[in-house]
């Protein structure tokens, strides 16, 4: 089987089928598998429905059998009851669903492994990929799988990931450095490289994805179990509403001499009319679908905790390349030295650069041919300097001269050692730049400093914007940077950060998140580097980048496969958007349960008390409709909520008190209203065929 | 009905003026800042074994609490039991020769009864208690169970306050400044005001009066006033005379009354005002006040309604439709149902006219006011506790849908707190819909295992009735308005109210037993949750808050929080509601008796 089967590609957005037929038929077939009472039985709401359609199942059997009572209505009441449930365990299958197609892909990618394993003595064998262990090596040429999670020891190769990432284009996995972690199911599309295994078998990336996606690891999250408590709690508030109605009616009917007492069909009819079933039959399609939504934006959440945490992060490190600026700095003018021709310094600043393979130095080159019409010229003779980290200068050595261009002050001490000095009036250029958001890149040939290229940060469109939401709904958004707090500080004006950590180092950015968590507040950020992970574990949401070290990937409680930092603001969204689509199905659910009174108390009583007639506002067609109809509402509307749990409510970032009221409005009042034309429509059918 | 709603604005706008004042003071004293008895205070926390300085984590808290309360149960329990061989052992009212001894029944009945601020009384005191039983073993409980109550909503407000720390204050401190410095102060002042309106205040027996009819008639006197003044203000209810404020040497003229009305709100209303001193932010206290207003409005409105309404069918046959019934014609119809609203939602239970015989509306707003928990302004302390675990709730639900984990005043509501919380509501809805099951449906046989309760000592006793039989067969009426006298009287016990649909016969064995277990649920089973919640909310860090916090200081939250009382309170007992006032009020339209 071909490793690269194309998998669901979940990046490729909501529209994609939710309601995919072979998705709904495998949930179908799971909705039925799911009536296992242990299962049911973690879910007390629904655990009391089942328990409810046993009992009315076992009425409706006596009265067949025994021809007695209303053998038609209890019949029905008792198969709505099972599609209670059946809709319940529909939901969860639903939300599992995408998750269990796509870990099949996994799996399939996982199954077709093979290793070949190097042994000491430099010769390959054979094996099976599961029987590499930790620390032996293997070998991988153009074409092969990569049959387990590993680090580059040597070579370089260029990486097919779409297996896992959902992305096509290839990526570089080298020895050393941030780049050396490669994934099992993965396939090597170019050279050769030697890999070392770095996780025991049944514990690789692809096996925790399966398990992650397929929800098999899945726990309750904090919250999830706090709302349980109060469904439970109302459950049995309502439980006992209802058994004490018996007693309440037993009296009565003795009172009136007239009537009867319910049914136990109709109590338990009742009963689940009333408990929060809606919710409770969602809840848990809610947190998985959550957790979905996370991996359709391609970020693996290690735990639903962590997407629910996501929810309440009020501060987000954000690092400045890539995701608040483009990841490249770009030569937006030249500004010579007293004395010295601007073209000149550029002529100097093209020759500098011509074998600067960075951004920043293709784009002298290209502004010195916009701005004079220099062109690339014969590299013969010329002795490039690289970058290094003690010198932080690059250049270019020809006969005769010497070209440097760096930061200021290593350019200073280049030309002071030359027996030249820097000019003040440059030295006031450098810091405008500077304090313009800028990086000055100063020019020198020997001892004579030449003047300074303005290199600029272009900030990414939409981001002023992103953050004012951001902003709005109460977020923090702190810039991280090497960049020197001048340059810093005017990024961030210009960006609209809330505040920025110039030249961060990871402790900065430890102590930052330490002191954010001191005063209570949750905080969110990205890494990807091996000295992020102390940050990335200390953060309540860290999400790592799969391009990342195995470091940082385990420190995380995410890992964006797509490598994509800005990504960190949609996690902190869709936490919000799980966490509201709890609150308003709870709210819905309950405020439900006036319109199911109003239909069932004057049907219960009417034959006791006639003049409870006047409670009937819908005008129900007699009681056992509108009994029938609440029933029915109460399991359909589970179905029709099935959507808005998978898609979550509607978001749009802004301040708390208009979502409130926003969602109030739509789930608490739509909540009272809506069930009541339904009912009413429900009842009309069901007299309709029951004469 | 012009009268009547101006009558309620103009209390409304008189709580409205004194919240601030009083609540501010109530956050000094329980500060520590009111120092005026500092050396009595020293005196007392010696004696007591403690001092200001010890904070006490809320297990603590709860086990001083429950420690004090068993102990005056106990002592009250005895002092009733002995009453007939104490000193001071002629009957209060003075009407009658002293009493025997009383029964354990009623004397367990009426301890628990005094003991959780619920004042309700199953004897006619005139009759059943000596003056020493009126003054020490329930005039007592009158100051302590208030005091008790400011101490729980003080300690739960410490909860949110705090930030990080373990305890939630001292029970003894706090008890003993709630009385120094609040309750003894204002209710000195009221028993003043009481005695100028021309509330006695003697230890002469009683007097003699020729009635219109030429007869003789013995009027009962006492020490009155200043019992009427901490009976208000503390919340209680147990009148000095059977009939309670509609006695006109309890509540003599119309000032009486509104200052009686105004005196039961005074520091339930005024602690919504302390809670946001305390917390640091007064709009979070008035968004509570108004929470509780609106409720209360709903409530006054519609019982003034209703019985402004009254009876149609007498306004068809041309008779003044609006139902006086049980009412005093010193006050009217304006006058009561207000009374009657305010005595229902505030727990305290004493009555100017006799809720049984409310139109079935009325008795609907009455029933309302106490299975929501006693909420609506609510018991002295109790009012604000009940309140915040709805809004804990509240938060919790609506919370949600701002994205967030709930935070309330800077503390996240997590698991613990939701459950506490609901394990309230759950008792609540338990008790009263339970006993009424119970009672509805019990049927104790003359012979049998269960005859041992029949015979319960001394079963027969002031105004005892059938001591087996079925437990409905204590009511005075059938149908919807008997299945009404059983659910109140299980709703009143509950929410330790201590008001009654009168008609109930409730001094039996089983009634006395249940109504007991029923008071010292809604009291202690509630207090213990909320303490419990308050040392864990005490103990968490302080979120602080944003743009994306849920606001709780403006109307959006107070309209969540009226919804939330209703819906979680009231829903539950619609289904019972139904048979009992609703059946009835559309029954009163059509004429029909059952």
């Amino acid at each position: 089987m071909d490793v690269r089967t194309p998998i669901q590609k979940p990046s490729s957005g909501p529209s994609r089928g939710l309601f995919d037929s072979a998705l709904v038929r495998r949930a179908a077939l799971d909705a039925i598998r799911k009536l296992n009472p242990r299962q049911v039985a973690k879910n007390p709401v629904m655990f009391v429905v089942l328990v409810g359609s046993v009992v009315t199942t076992v009425f409706a059997l006596r009265d067949v059998l025994l021809r007695y009572g209303d053998t038609a209505f209890t019949i029905q009441i008792t198969l709505w009851l099972w599609f209670t449930v059946l809709f319940a365990n529909f939901a969860e299958a639903m939300a599992e669903g995408r998750g269990k197609a796509q870990a099949d892909s996994l799996r399939r990618a996982k199954s077709t492994t093979d290793a070949r394993r190097l042994l000491p003595n430099g010769t390959e064998e054979r094996v099976p990929a599961p029987a590499l262990l930790k620390g032996d090596l293997f070998v991988c040429d153009a074409g092969d799988p990569i049959p387990a999670d590993g680090e580059v020891i040597d070579g370089i190769a260029s990486v097919d990931e779409s297996a896992i990432t959902g992305e096509s284009a290839p990526v570089i996995r080298e020895s050393g450095g941030d780049r050396s972690a490669v994934t099992g199911g993965t396939r090597v599309l170019s050279d050769r490289i030697i890999v070392r295994v770095t996780q025991e078998p049944g514990n690789s990336f692809l096996d925790r994805m399966i398990a992650l996606v397929e929800g098999a690891e899945r726990q309750k999250t904090p919250n999830e179990i706090a709302l349980s408590i109060l469904l439970s709690g109302l459950t049995i508030v309502f439980l006992i509403a209802t058994v004490t109605l018996v007693p309440f009616a037993t009296f009565a009917v003795g009172q009136a001499e007239q009537g009867q007492v319910p049914t136990v069909t109709v109590m338990v009819a009742l009963l689940v009319c009333l408990i929060p079933t809606t919710i409770g039959g969602l809840l848990s399609a809610i947190g998985i679908a959550g957790m979905d939504r996370v991996m359709q934006h391609n970020v693996l959440a290690m735990s639903g905790r962590a997407v629910e945490a996501a929810g309440d992060v009020s501060t987000l490190l954000l690092d400045k390349t890539g995701t608040i600026t483009l990841g490249n700095r770009q030569a937006t003018a030249f500004w010579p030295a007293p004395g010295i021709q601007e073209r000149e310094l550029a002529d100097a600043a093209q020759l500098a650069s011509l074998a600067d393979e960075t951004p920043e130095g293709r784009s002298v080159v290209v502004l010195a041919k916009d701005r004079f019409d220099i062109r690339e010229r014969e590299a013969t003779g010329m002795d490039f300097v690289p970058f290094t980290a003690q010198t932080r200068m690059s250049g270019v050595n020809l006969p005769g001269r010497e070209i440097r261009k760096g930061a200021q002050d290593a350019i200073r001490r280049y030309v002071e050692a030359a027996g030249g000095h820097f000019p003040a009036e440059l030295l006031v250029k450098v810091e405008e730049i500077s304090r313009a958001g800028g990086t000055p890149l100063v020019v020198a040939e020997g001892a004579r400093v030449l003047g300074t290229i303005q290199l600029k940060d272009i900030v990414k469109g939409g981001m002023k914007e992103r953050f004012r939401q951001l902003r709005e709904m109460g977020i923090k958004t702190v810039m991280i940077t090497g960049d020197n707090p001048l340059t810093a500080a005017s990024i961030a004006a210009e960006a609209g950060v809330d505040d920025f950590l110039a030249e961060a180092t990871p402790e900065m950015k430890l102590a930052y998140i330490r002191h954010e968590q001191a005063g209570g507040r949750l905080v969110a950020m990205t890494g990807d580097g091996t000295n992020d992970a102390p940050a990335l574990a200390q953060a309540d949401v860290g999400v790592a980048m799969n391009s990342g070290t195995q470091a940082a990937k385990e420190a995380g409680n995410m890992v964006d496969l797509d490598s994509n930092p800005t990504k960190l603001i949609e996690v902190v969204e869709i936490g919000k958007q799980l966490l509201m689509t709890r609150g308003a199905l709870t709210t819905f659910s309950i405020a439900n349960d006036i319109a199911k009174y109003f239909a069932i108390i004057p049907a219960l009583f009417v034959a006791t008390y006639p003049q409870l007639e006047a409670l009937n506002v819908l005008g129900l067609s007699n009681p056992r409709s509108a009994i029938l109809a609440a029933v029915i509402f109460n399991a359909l509307v589970i179905v029709a909520l099935i959507p808005l749990a998978l898609r979550g409510v509607g978001y749009r970032p802004m301040p708390a008190v208009q979502v409130l009221r926003r969602n109030l409005l739509v789930y608490g009042l739509g909540g009272i209203l809506a069930p009541f034309p339904f009912i009413w429509l429900l009842d009309k059918l069901v007299a309709l065929w029951t004469p | 009905m012009g009268s009547g709603a101006l009558q309620i604005i103009i209390f409304l706008g008189l709580l409205t003026a004194v919240t601030k004042p009083l609540g501010v003071y109530m956050a000094r004293v329980f500060a520590g800042e009111v120092r005026r008895l500092a050396g009595l205070e020293r005196l007392l926390y010696r004696f007591m074994g403690t001092s200001p300085e010890e904070d006490q984590p809320w297990t603590r808290y709860a086990l001083s609490l429950l420690a004090f309360s068993f102990v005056g149960f106990g002592l009250t329990y005895g002092l009733l039991r002995l009453q007939h061989l104490l000193p001071l052992n002629f009957a209060s009212g003075g009407s009658q020769p002293g009493p025997d001894q009383m029964p354990a029944h009623l004397a367990y009945n009426t301890a628990a009864s005094f003991l959780t601020n619920t004042n309700w009384q199953s004897y006619s005191p005139e009759l059943a208690l000596t003056t020493l039983s009126n003054m020490v073993a329930l005039a007592i409980h009158n100051w302590m169970s208030a005091a008790v109550g400011l101490a729980v909503a003080i300690a739960l407000i410490r909860g949110f306050a705090r930030r990080g720390e373990g305890g939630i204050g001292n029970f003894w401190v706090d008890t003993t400044r709630a009385t120094l410095y609040i309750l003894l102060p204002i209710a000195f002042v009221a028993a003043l005001v009481y005695v100028w309106q021309g509330v006695p205040q003697t230890f002469a027996a009683g007097v003699n009066a020729t009635t219109l009819e030429g007869s003789s008639q013995r009027i009962g006197l006492g020490p009155v006033a200043s019992q009427e003044a901490i009976k208000q203000l503390g919340t209680n209810g147990g009148g000095y005379f059977n009939a309670n404020s509609a006695h006109p040497f309890e509540n003599p003229t119309a000032l009486s009354d509104l200052f009686t009305k105004l005196l039961i709100f005074l520091i339930p209303a005024s602690l919504t005002a302390t809670f946001g001193r305390m917390v640091g932010n007064a709009r979070q206290g008035w968004a509570i006040f108004a929470a509780m207003s609106a409720l209360f409005l709903a409530g006054a409105f519609a019982t003034l309604a209703a019985e402004q309404n009254g009876n149609p069918h007498f306004a068809r046959m041309g008779v003044e439709a609006a139902n006086m019934e049980g009412k005093e014609a010193r006050f009217g119809i304006g006058a009561s149902s207000l009374f009657a609203t305010i005595t229902t939602a505030a727990s305290c239970g004493a009555v100017n006219s006799m809720h049984g015989s409310y139109t079935p509306l009325g008795g609907l707003v009455t029933l309302l006011n106490m299975q929501t928990g006693e909420v609506i302004f609510g018991g002295v302390g109790a009012g604000l506790y009940g309140m915040l675990v709805y809004a804990i709730l509240a938060v919790f639900i609506a919370g949600l849908m701002v994205g967030r984990t709930p935070e309330y005043l800077g503390k996240k509501i997590e698991r613990f707190e939701v459950q506490m919380a609901m394990l309230t509501i759950l008792l609540l809805a338990g008790s009263i819909l339970g006993f009424t099951a119970l009672a509805s449906s019990l049927d104790l046989p003359k012979e049998g295992p269960t005859a041992g309760i029949n015979s319960w000592p001394g079963s027969a006793y002031g105004a005892s009735d059938t001591a087996y039989g079925p437990m409905s067969g204590n009511l005075s009426n059938g149908g919807p308005r008997g299945f009404g006298e059983m659910l109140y009287a299980f709703s009143s016990a509950t929410g330790n109210n201590g008001s009654a649909f009168a008609g109930l016969t409730a001094n039996t064995p089983i009634w006395n037993a249940t109504l007991g277990i029923a008071m010292l649920i809604g009291r202690f089973l509630m207090i213990v949750p909320v303490l419990a919640i308050a040392g864990a909310l005490a103990r968490k860090k302080f979120v602080p808050a944003t743009a994306g916090t849920f606001p709780t200081d403006g109307g959006t939250f107070v309209g969540l929080l009226v919804g939330t009382v209703l819906l979680l309170g009231a829903l539950t007992f619609l289904p019972a509601l139904a048979l009992g006032p609703i059946v009835e009020q559309f029954q009163m339209h059509q004429g029909v008796l059952k």
